[in-house]
């Protein structure tokens, strides 16, 4: 059965797997033997589905980092804490369904967790504002981060928006400043801090929750200083151009570690999160277990020097008297 | 046949009111379309004679209002841009870069410089709109970065000027790390307690907004600039209506807390001096090191 939420690049796997289905129909009903048929098509749907997913353009990502089934911030705290309290409020103007927090413990090890948080049904999308948060969301991160750092737990930041609220409230309320407060406070916060982008990292939304000790992407996910979309329209001066954008901007999780900016990859299943969501939160609770057990090595003041050093040393410039470097990036994934 | 006949005789546009003058000698302000005396304007720190409107000027015309005599020492010039992303839009990104450098005569779009005001010393990045926008890249973060540097050495003050429309597309997500490294070289400055005035002027958004321009110990902007997180336009698509008057300009921002004070520039030089007299810690204030 086709359902709705398979991209154009998947089809073929999917048509391969409904033959597969009819042939073992058939075989059931009629006896006939068609063992060496039906693992014929089985090895070459296998061949097809890494073909196809090991070969995914900039663009593919991004459409897989915004798949519908995806599993969203509170859906791996559920799955990977012991016990999960979550928190609400900023103290000051409101609660933010976009930005959700919590306290939580794996084992004997308690965290603070922030997100961004996406809703899954139409009703549920509006609830969580798209994902999408507005200045209380940013401000209620960093009251939730402030008490981590008081009782010295370390905290997990999941990131996965759409960017902030472009909002007429969202202005008055100081959505910049919100932002930049959490990037001065985050850089200078006296525990550990652990950022995984889970979905779409877009521009300072993302970043407002996004300085850490460690910053990881999930395999299929991106995270840049605009949206291929936006890009798009401000460049090209249209929204067609989305693809190309996305190749220029080299948004993807192989991108970013190239470019010094996140420190690890985190694997995904095969075609994305959703296909095998067991397998994602496996992979990023060991993740966040595995950095917590190294970054506790490190006494506090060493971490956060580290830190800002990391940090400070981000960028590609050059002196005048050098020549132009070219070392282009290479387009592993031409669509 | 007295139709295309001059009625009146002589010239009768008043020259404050024409159109167009020649450049250099006059400057047509933005606000009320009066000619202005270009070296009138200059003595009135590019504040309109006629309407206060403050004319967007950039680094050069910034640091030599507030430099004493117009002296200064500029750090990390040469620091330039490279091509992280071999990005191409319509445009290669270094020919848009070289193209830029030659029609502004500027190398990217902000400048750090080390000088006095009133007689103290004082590190000023300040940014150059003209310069693709005002964009924030990975020059402008490094050079913000080293003038924050320089201001810990020297244990002076230091402040930002800001004009920018965000955060530079052609270094993706390098130039939004810039936002990272500079709120983190604050973090440094801040433990020197030095302190940090962030100047925002017409216009600030978008990325720029979202980091330092934000985290001043005092953010002062000059009158009626556009400060914002997101865009005017972007944020009229989002909400479907039009925006209050006034919406995002310098007195807005300052109602809804998050300036302290708005700052005509005529007076910007003495203000400044006299907030960083009484921000500086006697220890701080003690004879700075010269180099």
């Amino acid at each position: 059965m086709l359902s709705n939420n398979i991209f154009d690049f998947e089809r073929p796997i999917f048509e391969l797997e409904n033959r597969l289905n009819e042939m073992r129909a058939i075989a059931e009903d009629s006896g006939v033997e068609m063992e060496t048929a039906t693992s014929e098509l089985e090895k070459k749907i296998h061949d097809l589905r890494i073909n196809i997913y090991k070969n995914l353009s900039r663009w593919q990502r991004v459409q897989i980092s915004r798949h519908p089934e995806r599993p969203y911030s509170l859906d791996y705290i559920a799955a990977i804490t012991d016990e999960f309290i979550e928190l609400f409020g900023d103290r000051n103007f409101g609660d933010d369904k976009a930005m959700i927090g919590g306290i939580g413990r794996i084992g004997n090890q308690s965290m603070m967790f922030i997100g961004q948080q996406k809703g899954r049904t139409t009703k549920l999308r509006q609830f969580r504002n798209f994902g999408m948060p507005n200045p209380e969301g940013y401000r209620k991160a960093l009251r939730l981060m402030k008490i981590a750092e008081k009782f010295g737990m370390p905290i997990v930041a999941l990131i996965d928006t759409p960017g902030a609220y472009p909002g007429l409230e969202a202005e008055e309320r100081g959505q910049g400043e919100a932002i930049a407060r959490n990037l001065l406070e985050m850089a200078r916060m006296n525990t550990q801090i652990i950022c995984i982008v889970i979905g779409e990292g877009a521009s300072g939304g993302a970043l407002g929750i996004g300085i850490g000790d460690r910053v990881h992407m999930m395999e299929n996910t991106w995270y840049s200083v605009i949206s291929p979309e936006s890009c798009s329209s401000i460049l090209w001066r249209s929204w067609e151009n989305k693809e190309q954008a996305a190749e220029a901007l080299k948004l993807t999780a192989e991108d970013n570690l190239k470019l010094g900016i996140i420190d690890g990859i985190i694997e995904e299943p095969l075609g994305g999160a959703h296909k095998d969501p067991a397998i994602a939160y496996q992979n990023v609770k060991e993740k966040i277990l595995a950095d917590i057990e190294e970054l506790s090595q490190i006494s506090l003041p060493d971490l956060i020097d580290a830190r800002v050093e990391k940090f400070s040393a981000m960028g590609s410039t050059r002196l005048m008297e050098e020549e132009w470097e070219e070392e282009p990036l290479t387009l592993v994934n031409k669509p | 046949m007295s139709w295309f006949k001059r009625v009146k005789e002589n010239i009768l546009t008043k020259t404050e009111e024409k159109n167009n003058t020649p450049d250099g000698l006059w400057t047509k302000c933005p606000n009320c379309k009066k000619a202005l005396n270009s070296r009138e304007l200059k003595k009135n720190a590019y504040v309109c004679m006629h309407c206060e409107h403050h004319l967007r000027i950039g680094s050069e015309e910034y640091f030599e209002l507030l430099f004493d005599d117009n002296q200064f020492r500029e750090i990390g010039e040469n620091i330039i841009s490279g091509d992280p992303l071999s990005f191409v839009d319509t445009k290669k990104y270094p020919d848009r870069l070289i193209e830029t450098v030659s029609k502004t005569g500027l190398t990217d779009a902000l400048r750090s410089a080390v000088g006095e005001i009133n007689g103290m010393p004082l590190v000023i990045s300040c940014m150059d709109f003209r310069f693709i926008g005002g964009s924030m890249g990975s020059v402008v973060g490094e050079r913000i970065a080293v003038a924050i540097d320089e201001a810990i050495r020297i244990k002076a003050p230091f402040m930002i000027i800001s004009k920018s429309g965000g955060a530079r597309m052609m270094e993706g997500a390098l130039s939004l790390m810039q936002m990272a490294k500079i709120s983190a070289k604050l973090t440094r400055l801040a433990a020197a307690k030095l302190p940090y005035i962030s100047l925002l002027t017409d216009p600030t958004t978008g990325g720029v907004t979202a980091s330092f321009a934000m985290l001043g110990d005092f953010n002062i902007a000059e009158p009626n600039s556009l400060i914002g997180f997101a865009g005017p336009r972007v944020i009229k698509e989002t909400i479907g209506r039009d925006l209050p008057e006034g919406f995002q300009r310098s007195e807005f921002v300052l109602e809804h807390g998050f300036l302290d004070y708005i700052v005509d520039r005529k007076e910007l030089k003495d203000k400044l001096a006299s907030s960083f007299r009484m921000l500086l810690t006697p220890e701080a204030a003690a004879p700075a090191v010269k180099e």
